[in-house]
């Protein structure tokens, strides 16, 4: 056990399910970095250095650079996952998803099911995503409800380190395809996590802190908030219960009832653009399956309905805040 | 390439259950028998079979829309690709795919698809992995010239280069992407834009089913011997419309008529075997005779079946979930 950050845990995952499976390969735009080029080799490992070391370590054959070509090459690991190999390959930024969604969402996501149960397609695309970055409209979205609304595919949202190396593990054993959002925001986030190999179960949500006033339901980057929002109000002599599902397909939607039938109040908090994302979805869950346990109405904390904009000025107050959490929770006492 | 009398036969076996599969899914079709959208290949048979005659058992092929005539050359089980198309349990893929969506992957046939340029993305894939398990096996996408068009597939050009994978592109140019025809649709030549990739490409008749075993026999050696991607440019025909269904306005009066009459692919090969003298009209006719039965046989097989059972609609989402 010692202390790494979410990037550490998620390159250590990587570099030990290589070892122990040669059919694991990662492939993505600089990945490596300096193929070709006449300086470094490894230059970037990614562009937040998530994957460096792994190419030295596995060489080119099984660290693979591509061209700019997100269709071409996230079709090639789904085709490449559906004959034989356990790819890993690296979507920069979720938000380009909009040139290649045809390869996750017709191909991956469809495959077993359209072929009667006879494909298995064992892909991991992980992806950055989130504001914070001052990235902008078009490299700070957040769009895991997207995916989450495909059936086939599996969507895991890592909270802290700790997580990031049990799911990312886990997600390279799968036989399905996997969509694994990182935060931008957390990759320096600390944590103890164990040196060995271990695997955290898709659909088991986690608990981060128990209460008996208030249900709050939170993802991604958004339990740290949310669990800053529990610590202070408890100070005020209001406990919350967080729990953080670290996967929105499937989904512990068990853990979810359970506490909302203890509570009787539920506060989402989704970084997510607000219409049809996982605060509604989780709203919509409650309000079908525990809406006698109701004390009071559902309360969602979520950005406006506009792009993510540049500005630190704006940016800033687009993101959910932990006073905008506290809010939520006393409106649902109110 | 001289190909032996069984290699021949063979051949004109695989040729002959495409069209007598496709003539009789319009048949079928035409009575009210199959649901959905069925696109035919036939006209096009000489590409598939002369392409696939030259892969085996380490080697993958991903088709399209109109992929029957694919499957039938990979190997795909005949009685179970006639059941899928009518939707019934038997079928391939249990009914859960159809007429666009048949696939084998343990017969290499990665599945014919419904989305125009999904295929070669993922050919580069299945070429990936041959190349990085060192199977020796090379992969095949086959393509429209409407698909030639799509981002995905000149993406996929690229990545093939770059990555020296052992793919051949097949470009089956059928004159009509949809109801546009390709010599309106496409910019430059197949050829040019493989020669922009630096791809040793090749035009071929597609009526040809020698002419196009030799190239793809040439394009899969240096497929298999490390010398990276290909691209095969077939021009041929088609005689039914996009989808069953179309009434192909679009095209000339008179034309699929004169192509069926003057332009067969498998006419054609029965006249080049008969005359060299490599095999004889009655062998041909007891092999059409054999098909005949066979398809007939499907056709009664996927009328016969059952439909598949109402819990399989919630079965195959996942492997575990």
């Amino acid at each position: 056990m010692s202390k790494k950050s979410y990037r550490q845990a998620i390159n250590e995952a990587i570099a030990q399910e290589m070892r122990r499976d040669p059919r694991v390969v990662v492939m993505g735009e600089d990945v490596a970095g300096g193929q070709g080029a006449p300086g470094e080799d490894d230059a970037w490992g990614g562009p937040m250095g998530v994957t460096k070391g792994l190419m030295p370590e596995f060489g080119r054959e099984r660290v693979l650079d591509t061209p700019i070509t997100e269709s071409g090459f996230i079709g090639a690991a789904i085709g490449a996952a559906a004959t034989g190999l356990r790819p890993v390959a690296d979507l920069m930024f979720v938000d380009f998803m909009g040139v290649c969604f045809d390869q996750i969402f017709n191909q991956a996501a469809k495959f077993r099911y359209m072929f009667g149960g006879k494909a298995v397609t064992p892909v991991v695309i992980r992806t950055m995503y989130g504001a914070g970055f001052r990235a902008a409209s078009q490299h700070s979205q957040c769009l895991y409800p997207i995916f989450t609304h495909i059936p086939g595919l599996k969507v895991v949202i890592p909270s802290n380190a700790y997580d990031a190396k049990g799911l990312f593990i886990q997600a390279i054993r799968d036989d399905d395809p996997v969509i694994f959002f990182e935060h931008k925001m957390l990759y320096d986030d600390i944590d103890e996590v164990p040196d060995e190999a271990y695997t955290i179960p898709f659909g088991e949500a986690n608990l981060t802190r128990e209460g008996e006033d208030v249900t709050i339901v939170a993802l991604g980057r958004m339990v740290k908030l949310a669990n800053e929002a529990a610590d202070a109000l408890k100070k005020q002599g209001v406990s919350c219960t967080v729990i953080d599902p670290r996967t929105t397909s499937p989904m512990d939607t068990d853990s979810i009832l359970e506490s909302v039938e203890d509570t009787g109040r539920l506060v989402v908090v989704d970084e997510a653009h607000p219409r049809c994302n996982m605060a509604t979805d989780i709203s919509a869950l409650v309000a079908q399956e525990a809406f006698r346990a109701l004390k009071g109405p559902i309360r969602m904390v979520t950005p406006p309905h506009t792009p993510v904009p540049f500005s630190p000025a704006l940016e800033d107050i687009y993101i959910p805040s932990t006073a905008q959490i506290i809010a939520a929770v006393k409106a649902t006492m109110a | 390439m001289q190909l032996n009398r069984e290699q021949l036969l063979a051949a004109y076996r695989m040729m002959r259950t495409i069209r007598e599969f496709e003539d009789r899914v319009h048949t079928e079709f035409s009575a009210g028998g199959i649901p959905g959208f069925v696109h035919l290949y036939a006209g096009e048979e000489a590409s598939a079979v002369g392409i696939c005659m030259n892969l085996d058992d380490r080697d993958k092929i991903a088709s399209t829309h109109r992929g029957h005539g694919h499957c039938i050359a990979k190997g795909c089980d005949v009685d179970g690709m006639m059941g899928e198309i009518f939707g019934k349990e038997n079928g391939l893929c249990g009914g859960k795919g159809g007429s666009m969506h048949i696939a084998d992957l343990s017969k290499g046939m990665m599945g014919a698809n419904g989305i125009v340029g999904g295929g070669p993305p993922l050919i580069c894939g299945a070429a990936l992995t041959a190349k990085t398990l060192k199977t020796g096996g090379v992969a095949v996408a086959f393509m429209g010239d409407g698909a030639s068009n799509q981002g995905t597939t000149m993406e996929s050009y690229n990545l093939a280069k770059a990555w020296m994978l052992p793919v051949i592109f097949v470009v089956e140019d059928n004159g009509y992407a949809e109801s546009t025809a390709s010599n309106w649709s496409v910019s430059g030549t197949q050829l040019g834009r493989a020669a922009g990739f630096g791809i040793p490409a090749v035009q071929v008749d597609g009526l040809d089913f020698f002419a196009i075993y030799d190239a793809a026999h040439e394009a899969v050696e240096r497929a298999r011997n490390g010398g990276g991607p290909s691209l095969i440019h077939g021009k041929l025909n088609r005689y039914y419309g996009h989808f069953e269904g179309d009434a192909m306005t679009y095209r000339g009066a008179g034309e699929v008529e004169r192509l069926r009459r003057d332009a067969d692919p498998i006419n054609f090969f029965r006249q080049r075997v008969t005359e060299a003298g490599l095999l004889d009209a009655g062998q041909l006719d007891a092999i059409d005779t054999t098909v005949q039965a066979e398809i007939d046989g499907a056709v009664v097989k996927a009328k016969g079946a059952a439909m598949p059972p109402a819990a399989t609609l919630l079965t195959d989402v996942y492997v575990s979930y």
